[in-house]
């Protein structure tokens, strides 16, 4: 992936990049988790009869113990404990959903085996959403930090991981500069 | 965000809250982290509220240096709404009265 070009114009333009077969894979297995971390936390949502009634779905009013999936799905006030748990009780199931949709947008444009991506604006944006997603959840088990070095020592366990964070973050803010060109058109 | 200065911004003070009543507008409040990128905080903000890329940019700015920027105001439906749209984006937002 030598990052994102533009091709056609108007409605028919276009972002395109080629990935190789193991880029592939790893934005698939990567993508993948996000999507299990957030179907296990739907799952655990309290069992609600009035929801069953209603089919308003309510999710958790409390946030996930899990750091990573508390960074996913963060609080929506700091200083309103109530507020909060309201807010993320009525919200929290669209979110998942949501985040899940760009996951899926992401894996159906995937090319097995590696080749040519083409993405609409609208599939842009739903691949900046899961790439983000997946930045977050990657850079939190990672404690990434804003000074992070390009690279760990090799005897660090986190120094593999560490050059997949970076070249994720390449391909995230590649799309970026290319999706804003065509918001300006 | 992560380029291109670091900046550690944990510790913010709190706006604090002017014991408002029901009708007080609210804002929604766009809190820095190290792994959003500049560039992708800009476009969500120009994407979700349609501000022009300088007033996004702005905005971005203040999120980057000073750990925080109140992004949108209006009553609190509408704050709440925006507060989703940018935690559905991945942003680190609250929401909170003005």
């Amino acid at each position: 992936m030598n990052g994102w070009r533009r091709s056609g114009r108007g409605a028919k333009a276009r972002l395109v990049a080629t990935l190789e077969q193991q880029e592939v894979v790893v934005l698939r297995g990567l993508v993948g988790e996000v999507r299990e971390m957030l179907a296990a936390r739907s799952a655990d949502a309290p069992a609600d009869e009035l929801a069953e009634l209603t089919g308003i779905r309510t999710g958790s009013s409390t946030p996930p113990e899990d750091r990573v999936l508390a960074r996913l799905l963060p609080e929506f006030s700091r200083d309103d404990p109530a507020l909060a748990g309201a807010l993320r009780s009525l919200h929290e199931p669209a979110l998942i959903e949501a985040k899940d949709g760009a996951a899926v947008t992401v894996l159906e444009s995937l090319p097995d085996g590696g080749g040519r991506v083409e993405l609409t604006p609208e599939q842009a944006d739903a691949w900046l959403t899961a790439l983000n997603d997946v930045r977050l959840a990657l850079g939190t088990a990672l404690d990434i930090q804003e000074d992070m070095p390009e690279e760990l020592p090799p005897d660090d366990p986190r120094a593999a991981h560490l050059g997949v964070y970076h070249w994720l973050t390449f391909v995230q803010d590649a799309l970026v500069q290319s999706r804003m060109q065509l918001l300006q058109r | 965000m992560p380029a291109p200065l670091p900046v550690p911004t944990r510790q913010v003070e709190e706006v604090t809250d002017e014991a408002g009543t029901a009708d007080t507008p609210w804002q929604a409040i766009v809190w820095n982290d190290p792994v959003n990128l500049m560039s992708y905080v800009t476009y969500v903000l120009q994407k979700l509220f349609g501000y022009p890329e300088p007033k996004a940019t702005a905005l971005m700015l203040d999120v980057h240096h000073k750990g925080k920027a109140a992004v949108s105001s209006g009553d609190k439906d509408k704050i709440e709404i925006d507060v989703a749209k940018l935690h559905a984006a991945g942003l680190w937002a609250t929401m909170q009265r003005a």
